[in-house]
């Protein structure tokens, strides 16, 4: 029981504190710890299943993802202090505001309702295993093509860059500015650095 | 930790903060569906975080490769850089 | 013959369009032809179908012939008709035939006038108006063709209409028959509607049937129509405008104003006379018109220096005579001395006119003298129409006419309107004597140029002359000869009461009332001779004592007629026109109307009402503005919006 609250506990800190912080991979590394404590969470609520995956899937994968990117990007020192100086106080006011309030109606309707214990039941792989592949089985097919179209996305999206970096740099200096053009040629006219 | 979630996506100005956010509150409404699922001891809350699972996978893959566009573009994460679409 | 009684009025009025529409381009001659030939063959016609009548009668002594119908509205069924009686056969000889004559003097006398297609245009329609008048069968024909001859009667008398006296003068005549001429509308509307038709005779009939005499209705109708026969006739009060109307050219003044147009009154009643009898004290208005217009006119008569005036009163006071005949019964003595009156009266203006020409357009008496030296035929023929208008005994046809009417008064009407008809012989008598003294006797004060009148104006003298004097012959009275052809013609249609049976014990038999007249007749011609031949410096001494001047001033004004309705009609109207000089109708509108509407409008000055449209559309651009700035583009700001949409829909749902 205890254990619960307390991995909820840490759970929440890790997250105030990944909102928090200025440092990007430090915000990693708390998000990761957040989810950490949410895969232990899944687990005392009878959940093994879950939990694994959070644990392989969200910290493992997605995370990693999320730190390739943000090395990738090489923020650095610069980045911290202009972080600092988004993040001013003030801001903070409204969206807590909103937050809280949300907070507030969410308990209110959990207290409506009665709470059970927690950890009622485990319910194993072999059960989620069936239940997918029985009544789910089509939003597990659709989740695929899900995944790949985002593979697919991702993998456009991504390697673009170097090629078409070049080619438009010489037709734009070539034939001058292109009419309407997508994205991607008309920002290649901008300097860098220009917010 | 939605409402956590909810804080961070408004109130940081840097897009990976904002994914980041995204991340957290989608974790949380996971957490929902599997408390949900652990109460009536049904296996339907575990399949639901299994989608979510999946959706932000795909999300975070393409919203990432987005991000990196934007910032060999603008050069910088701003988030409020994205306003063209403004009326 | 008798079908062609429809082309009496129409070889007229056709004659009439012809000469208005292509008249400025016939040569003289042509127009001439045109206008003097129409006449008469309308005459020709008049005179063949009278031949027919008299020697094979129509059963009833009466035709009508219904040429087509007028409008048939309602109770109203006007048929075009044209009614052939004795009555109707004697108006038209008298007025083709003394229009013939008319028409002919007038293509030498006219000569010289510019218009002279004009002339001839209007003394035709004049002509066609006053037959149609005559042969009428049905009142609202009657009054078409009234309306006509009052009409033809303006154009003529402001002939030369280049001189804005004569237009006044032609206004004045319009004015003041129009104001009988309403009188006459009223009596036909007032016919129409309680008896049903204004077909003359079944209208007389249904009157004599369904109005007991006494009759209210009858006495307003027969008021009224007497109303209007009073305006056309000229008789008081609606007198005024006949010596004024002398503005107009002397063939017009002859035609119209002596010889037809002003008869009409005397016909109209003549035609209607069963309606008066069925009101005897209109009967005994008309007399009392009658005999008033004649003595007032004389007197008027007396004392103008104008020729044509002394002429227009003696119409007028020839025309009382009729009235007065037509007032105490005596209806064939007043068509009698409408016949005669035709003939005398239209002779005096021809020659008339003759003078005038003489003297160069000089219309004073007293500019003229001794015409009859160089004039011999002018002084001749004036003279047979003057003493056919004074009555000069036995050889005049006045006499007769004059004399039969003064009998029929006396046994009819009574001895004070006797009185009076005999005193107006006198009078006639001197005033007409007086006029051809000083014009043709005497020193020339003016010297006469011109010579005697060629052929087309001598033969109607001539032949006016003549009717003059044996005219009168037609209607011998029983104490000289007993031969009343023309009563005994009109008897059909005018009954006439034997008045000597009647009357004959009542003090006086027809030879006294002639001896009567006779006598006052001649004292007028001595008292002539004395004042104005033989001893001026009488008359003079008689006019410049203060009563004589007042008097002389007074009647050569007409009785103060023309002051009098100076002063009760015109100058009011025009001050009411005055007044309405700055349209006070208009200013009414302006003040209450207008003005609120401009106040109004200046309130709204800064456009309030249009404000309230602007502020809408500055309202929708604000919310647009505010709006607006909700789509900054950004990321956050928006899913800031989603969360609070999702929170107030949660607490919605949760709370409500």
């Amino acid at each position: 029981m205890s254990s619960f609250y307390l991995t909820g506990a840490v759970a929440v800190a890790a997250t105030l504190l990944m909102i928090l912080s200025l440092n990007a991979v430090h915000a990693l590394l708390y998000l990761i710890v957040s989810f950490l404590a949410v895969a232990v969470i899944f687990y005392i609520l009878g959940a093994p299943f879950v939990a694994a995956l959070e644990v392989i899937v969200y910290a493992g994968a997605i995370m990693v993802l999320f730190i390739f990117v943000v090395m990738m990007l090489n923020l650095g020192r610069r980045a911290a202090a202009q972080e600092r100086a988004w993040l001013r106080p003030a801001m903070w006011i409204g969206p807590s505001i909103l937050a809280a309030i949300l907070l507030g109606e969410v308990v209110y309707l959990l207290t409506r309702a009665d709470v059970p214990a927690p950890a009622a039941q485990s319910v194993g792989p072999k059960e989620v295993g069936l239940v997918l592949f029985g009544p789910y089985l089509i939003g597990v097919e659709l989740t695929s093509v899900l995944l790949m179209g985002a593979l697919v996305a991702a993998y456009h999206l991504g390697w673009h860059r170097p090629k078409l970096e070049k080619a438009n740099v010489d037709d734009s200096r070539a034939r001058g500015a292109s009419p309407g053009g997508d994205f991607v040629r008309a920002g290649a006219d901008r300097s860098p650095g220009t917010p | 930790m939605f409402a956590l979630g909810l804080i961070g996506l408004l109130v940081r100005r840097n897009i990976l903060f904002i994914l980041m956010s995204t991340e957290v509150m989608l974790n949380a409404a996971g957490l929902a569906f599997i408390v949900a699922g652990a109460r009536w001891g049904a296996a339907d809350g575990q399949v639901m975080f299994f989608f979510i699972l999946g959706l932000a996978a795909a999300e975070v893959s393409v919203g990432l490769a987005l991000v990196l566009r934007m910032h060999h573009q603008y050069r910088s994460l701003d988030a409020d850089l994205l306003s063209r679409m403004r009326g | 013959m008798r079908s062609l009684l429809w082309l009496i009025p129409a070889i007229p009025f056709f004659s009439a369009l012809l000469l208005a529409v292509f008249g400025p381009r016939f040569s003289r001659r042509s127009v001439a032809l045109f206008g003097v030939g129409s006449i008469g063959l309308s005459a020709l016609i008049a005179l063949g179908i009278a031949a027919d009548f008299i020697a094979s009668p129509p059963p009833n002594h009466r035709d009508t012939q219904t040429l087509s119908t007028w409008m048939n509205v309602g109770d109203l069924n006007a048929p075009v008709a044209l009614l052939l009686d004795p009555l109707s056969l004697v108006m038209i000889g008298v007025v083709t035939f003394v229009g013939f004559l008319i028409h002919l003097y007038s293509v030498e006398y006219m000569a010289p006038e510019e218009g002279y297609s004009r002339f001839f245009a209007y003394m035709n329609l004049f002509v066609g108006a006053m037959l149609i008048l005559v042969l009428a069968d049905h009142l609202l024909l009657l009054f078409l063709g009234w309306e006509g001859v009052g009409l033809c009667s303006f154009l003529l008398i402001g002939f030369w209409y280049t001189d804005p006296n004569n237009v006044r003068a032609a206004r004045k005549a319009f004015i003041v028959t129009r104001i009988g001429d309403t009188a006459l509308m009223i009596a036909l509307a007032l016919l129409l509607t309680h008896l049903g038709s204004l077909e003359i005779t079944t209208l007389l009939d249904r009157a004599g049937q369904v109005w007991p005499i006494g009759a209210p209705l009858a006495i307003w109708a027969a008021a009224l129509i007497l109303g209007g026969a009073v305006g056309k006739s000229a008789q008081l009060p609606l007198q005024v405008w006949l010596p004024d109307a002398m503005a107009g050219p002397t063939p017009t003044s002859a035609l119209i104003h002596a010889a037809t147009m002003v008869t009409a009154g005397v016909y109209l009643i003549a035609r209607t006379h069963p309606l008066f009898l069925l009101a005897p004290p209109v009967l005994t208005a008309v007399a009392v018109i009658g005999a008033a217009t004649l003595l007032i006119a004389s007197f008027s008569a007396l004392t103008q220096t104008d020729m044509k005036r002394v002429l227009a009163y003696s119409t007028i006071s020839q025309i009382g005579y009729m009235f007065l005949a037509l007032g105490v019964g005596a209806w064939s003595a007043a068509i009698f001395h409408l016949m005669t009156h035709a003939f005398f009266k239209a002779l005096l203006f021809l020659a008339a006119g003759v003078v005038i020409h003489a003297y160069h357009g000089e219309q004073n008496l007293f500019q003229m003298g001794g015409l009859r030296r160089t004039h011999r035929f002018t002084f001749w023929i004036f003279l047979i129409g003057g003493a056919s208008l004074a009555g000069l005994p036995l050889v005049t046809a006045g006499f007769y006419s004059k004399g039969e009417i003064l009998w029929e008064t006396w046994a009819l009407g009574g001895s004070a309107l006797w009185a009076a008809g005999v005193i107006g012989a006198f009078l006639t008598s001197l005033y007409t004597f007086r006029m051809i003294f000083l014009a043709f006797f005497g020193a020339p004060r003016k010297a006469p140029a011109g010579g005697e009148p060629g052929l087309l104006i001598r033969i109607p003298l001539i032949v006016l002359g003549i009717l003059s004097i044996i005219g009168g012959f037609i209607n011998l009275p029983p104490a000289l000869g007993d031969k009343l052809l023309l009563t005994h013609f009109l008897q059909t249609v005018l009954p006439h009461t034997e008045a000597s049976a009647l009357h004959a014990a009542r003090g006086m038999t027809e030879i006294g009332s002639e001896a009567f007249v006779t006598a006052a007749s001649l004292l007028g011609l001595f008292l002539a001779y004395l004042f104005y031949l033989r001893r001026p410096s009488l008359a003079e001494s008689l006019a410049g004592r203060p009563v004589g001047r007042a008097l002389h001033r007074f009647w050569s004004a007409g009785w103060g007629f023309d002051l009098l309705y100076d002063r009760l009609f015109v100058r009011p109207y025009l001050l009411l026109a005055e007044a309405f000089r700055r349209d006070m109708i208009d200013q009414f509108y302006d003040r209450w109307l207008v003005r609120p509407v401009f106040l109004l409008a200046r309130l709204n000055r800064h456009d309030l009402i249009d404000s309230i449209y602007t502020g809408l559309s500055r309202l929708a651009a604000f919310f647009y503005e505010t709006l607006r700035r909700t789509e900054t583009g950004r990321v956050r700001w928006y899913a800031a919006g989603l969360a609070a949409g999702t929170i107030f829909f949660l607490g919605w749902v949760v709370l409500l």
